[in-house]
């Protein structure tokens, strides 16, 4: 299966720091600014853009966790270890930004999740979406409000967002399935 | 009918009570043994039957049978048991006293003999209650249940608790010269127990019973035959401690005879696991040391019969969580094909010492007409394949019910042919 | 349907792989987080019908596992033996049968009898889960109790758990025994000679006689609750010699060398088995075990549920 690098280490550096900007021109700053990371890999993403938030401003920037996998509407499809990993927020999520982070948003499915599951934690002021990459596909009415990388792909392809801290590099790579 | 000669060409003769093994013819007429030789000629009129590479020998008795009538005519009646005898390759089976209400009395021994011989298929020897209503308090007018066609006494289903009563009953017992039959248990020991006691019942949280509740019982039997010189039969033995009191027993002359179950020596409480309510029985399956001294004691006579305990239930008795359901399997149908696998295939003992123990002791142990091709002798004879393979399936058995560990299971050998008072009861066909 | 995890039924932990008992701890520590959100309530079994089915009276496993099913958004139904078909002489296989008819998905039983559990389960396509048979297992009580050691100690492998009490009659000890010696423990039973099962040291667990003898050796003492009605059926003379001669009481504890964790599936007979100065001392973990309980079932539930029956399968219908 033919492998393409979308991204090196160095590009996403560059696209992580622009999302990072863009997190704070569109939130109008760091106020009541909460990231929260999807498990897995939205949790790396969400602490490398708190981190460079927080060299920029000067200010600390509270970071949660999130995991979907009890609200997800597909149970029965899951595989046969059904991992539930660790969900994190503040007590009250109440008159907060929440921007959520993930590395690849594909169906809109997760995220959809996601909103449910915020929705049982209180009620944020504003709720955006930052993902690494966009990819099209949707299934939902589901929009990011700020991409790293957005393309087309066919629904054979995989994408794969590797992260130093959980694959031991940094990349982006579009796996497309042989015809 | 019942007066056409028989020939039966060709088979081998298996007749342990004279010490016969071999090829040979054998003519029944009028009910009787007429003849045993080589070459015999058919008279005017005989069925003749070639009986090549089969056994021919005189029919099984088992002294140990539930025929569930009166009372439960829904799991088995005298004429269905008696059915299901004929097609195990039994000629006679004698009827345990706890039926509802229990043959306790004349008219209930009566009963069940004007039933057996409605049925006329295998005999069927009615065994008296030894204690009014089986309730081991007062005894039971042996002599009269003796008259009405009793052949021996039991409180079988339940022990004697009371050792003043058993004692009571060996001594009574010797007007009549008729053997005195307890199901050994403790039921102070006993008391609520599902299975054997040792590991299977620690993992499966069941009570267990253990060995020690059957072997108190079979000492103190041993010790008041001795004490009364009367006749007394264990039924249904199941461990290795049994066998061995009984050894000593018979060493010192006693009058101890016993008998063992095909299951107790074809099964182990393994068996339970998944708690098989088909595995339940009283006494429980035990251990494999046991299973082993019980087929060691069949060999060497010191147990003296193989016996089947066959208890009928209905299958949805059996449908149930373990504690709750009821103990007892069939055994009639499936006796000799397990004791041929069993005890035989793996060279235990050889076919004239396995018609010995079902056939040729059973009858000397309860003094009962049978276990003999001599001439004169009821004709009442199997015929047997000792070689066929065949599967267990239980929806084609001539009982009523249905409950065996055993269904799917192979066997080795099954009765061809039955043949009671020389008429033939059972055909294979 | 089966559960890829798990497979159909949870009927004990005797049949359970080790990674399989640790797949179950290590999926209820997120779900412990569940019970602290402000809404208590995850839609992961959303739809799903579960039946409580409990022949013998148990309040707190009952309500344990009610309090999982609703937080995992599922649809409860409670039925007890009293006021039911059940008291009216209806047989299991018939309960079993209306059940099926009902699509339920899931079957939670307590039953009075060894191997209910596993009799319900081979005789219905729903999952079901064992609250308890008879003397055989009660393996969410196993795995809580698990659960809340390895929270205390940080592992379960080499950890010493004695196990004192009637083990003869005790569910708790069967699941302990089996869940804790997969896992690496080593288990040790103490209790009167006439509570002890035949063969139990065949189980893989040693037999300490005196309760000063577990004390000394144990990192945890699990204490199980003593039946009042052993001592009519004459296994013990009477609850205060059990007291004087098998009760954790915080003298004995005194002398222990090491700090023991203390453990109790409840409900307590204080002042029989354990001393109440026990029972509230900084040693006791018996409500972090009810916590746990909790969290536990929801484990359970959720991985079972990973597969659901299938009715459209069945042939004739």
């Amino acid at each position: 299966m033919p492998t393409t690098t979308l991204l090196d280490a160095r590009a996403i550096q560059r696209a992580l720091q622009r999302m990072a900007s863009e997190v704070v021109e569109r939130c109008g700053g760091t106020a009541d600014l909460l990231l929260v990371g999807i498990q897995r890999r939205g949790v790396e993403l969400a602490e490398r853009i708190g981190a460079l938030i927080e060299g920029a401003e000067g200010t600390a920037v509270p970071r949660g966790k999130l995991d979907i996998t009890l609200y997800r509407d597909d149970l029965q499809a899951i595989g046969p270890r059904p991992v539930v990993s660790e969900t994190r927020l503040p007590p009250s999520l109440d008159g907060r930004t929440v921007v959520i982070v993930d590395d690849v948003l594909y169906t809109g499915r997760t995220i959809r999740a996601a909103l449910d599951e915020f929705a049982d934690f209180g009620r944020p002021r504003r709720i955006l979406l930052c993902v690494l990459v966009d990819r099209g596909g949707r299934e939902l009415p589901i929009q990011p409000d700020i991409v790293g990388l957005a393309l087309g792909t066919q629904p054979g392809d995989r994408v794969d967002v590797l992260v130093r801290e959980l694959d031991g590099r940094d990349a982006v790579e579009l796996v497309r399935e042989v015809a | 009918m019942t007066d056409r000669p028989i020939l039966l060409r060709g088979g081998r003769v298996i007749d342990p009570s004279r010490g016969a093994d071999g090829q040979a013819d054998v003519l029944l007429v009028g009910g009787r043994v007429e003849a045993v030789g080589s070459g015999l000629g058919a008279a005017e009129g005989a069925l003749v039957v070639d009986a090549t590479g089969k056994v021919v020998a005189p029919g099984f008795i088992d002294l140990h049978v539930h025929l569930r009538e009166p009372g439960q005519e829904d799991l088995e009646t005298v004429a269905t048991g008696a059915m299901a005898a004929a097609a195990g390759g039994f000629t006679a089976v004698c009827a345990m006293p706890n039926t509802d209400p229990v043959t306790d009395n004349q008219a209930a021994v009566g009963f069940i003999v004007r039933q057996a011989m409605r049925a006329a298929k295998a005999r069927v020897y009615p065994i008296g209650a030894l204690s009014m209503g089986q309730r081991g308090e007062q005894l039971t007018e042996f002599g009269e249940l003796i008259g009405a066609g009793a052949v021996a006494v039991s409180d079988d289903g339940r022990p004697v608790a009371s050792s003043h009563l058993m004692r009571t009953a060996l001594e009574y017992a010797q007007v009549f010269g008729i053997p005195v039959a307890d199901h050994c248990e403790d039921p102070t020991l006993s008391q609520g127990g599902a299975m054997h006691e040792g590991l299977v019942s620690t993992r499966l949280g069941l009570k267990g019973i253990p060995a020690a509740a059957e072997e108190i019982h079979v000492a103190r039997d041993v010790l008041l035959a001795e004490l009364t010189g009367g006749h007394v039969h264990l039924c249904h033995m199941s461990t290795r401690g049994s066998v061995e009191l009984i050894r000593r027993a018979k060493e010192r002359g006693l009058r101890v005879t016993a008998e063992a179950t095909p299951h107790h020596f074809a099964l182990t409480h393994e068996r339970v696991e998944g708690y098989d309510t088909h595995a339940k029985m009283n006494p429980p399956l035990r251990e494999d040391a046991d299973r082993e001294a019980i087929r060691q004691a069949l060999r060497d006579g010191t147990i003296d019969v193989i016996a089947t305990d066959h208890a009928p239930h209905h299958y949805d008795a059996k449908e149930r969580e373990f504690d709750l359901a009821p103990n007892g399997i069939l055994g009639l149908e499936t006796a000799l094909g397990l004791a041929i696998r069993e005890l035989v295939e793996p060279g235990l003992l050889d076919l004239p010492r396995l018609v010995e123990l079902m056939s040729t002791v059973p009858a000397r142990t309860f003094r009962l007409p049978g276990g003999t091709l001599a001439t004169g002798a009821p004709a009442d004879v199997v015929v047997f394949d000792p070689a066929v393979r065949w599967t267990v399936d239980p929806s084609r058995f001539f009982s009523k019910s249905r409950n065996t560990p055993f269904g799917g299971a192979e066997l080795t050998g099954r009765a061809e042919l039955t043949i009671v008072g020389g008429r033939v009861v059972f055909q294979r066909g | 349907m089966t559960s890829a995890a798990l497979g159909k039924d949870l009927v004990g932990l005797e049949p359970l792989t080790a990674d399989q008992i640790r797949l179950i701890l290590d999926t209820a520590e997120p779900f412990k987080e569940v019970s602290e959100r402000p809404i208590k309530k995850v839609p992961a079994l959303r739809g799903k019908t579960i039946v409580n089915l409990f022949f013998e009276n148990s309040t707190r496993t009952r309500i344990s596992f009610e309090f999982a099913e609703k937080r995992l958004s599922a649809d409860t139904v409670n039925v007890a033996t009293s006021g039911s078909s059940v008291a009216k002489g209806e047989t299991l296989v018939d309960t079993a049968r209306n059940l099926e008819a009902m699509r339920i998905d899931m079957v939670v039983i307590r039953h009075g009898a060894s191997g209910a559990a596993r009799f319900l389960g081979e005789r219905i396509r729903s999952n079901v889960i064992n609250a308890g048979d008879g003397k055989h297992e009660h393996p969410t009580q196993g795995l809580l109790d698990m659960l809340t050691l390895r929270d205390r100690f940080g592992r379960l492998e080499g950890l010493k758990v004695a196990i004192v009490g009637d083990i003869l009659h005790s569910r708790v000890a069967r699941s302990n025994i089996w869940g804790l010696t997969k896992l690496g423990a080593e288990v040790a039973v103490c209790g009167p000679p006439s509570l002890l099962p035949r063969n139990v040291r065949d189980l893989g667990v040693t037999v300490l006689p005196r309760i000063e003898d577990a004390i000394a050796w144990a990192d945890a003492l699990n204490v199980l609750r003593l039946q009042l009605e052993r001592m009519q059926a004459g296994f013990i003379p009477s609850l205060r010699e059990y007291n004087r001669v098998f009760g954790v009481t915080s003298e004995r504890l005194a002398r222990a060398p090491r700090e023991l964790a203390i453990l109790h599936p409840g409900p307590m007979n204080r002042g029989v088995e354990i001393d109440s100065d026990v029972a509230d001392g900084p040693h006791s973990v018996i409500l972090p075990q009810v916590t746990n309980g909790v969290a536990v079932r929801m484990a359970v539930l959720y991985l079972l549920a990973g597969g659901s029956p299938d009715w459209r399968t069945e042939a004739g219908e």
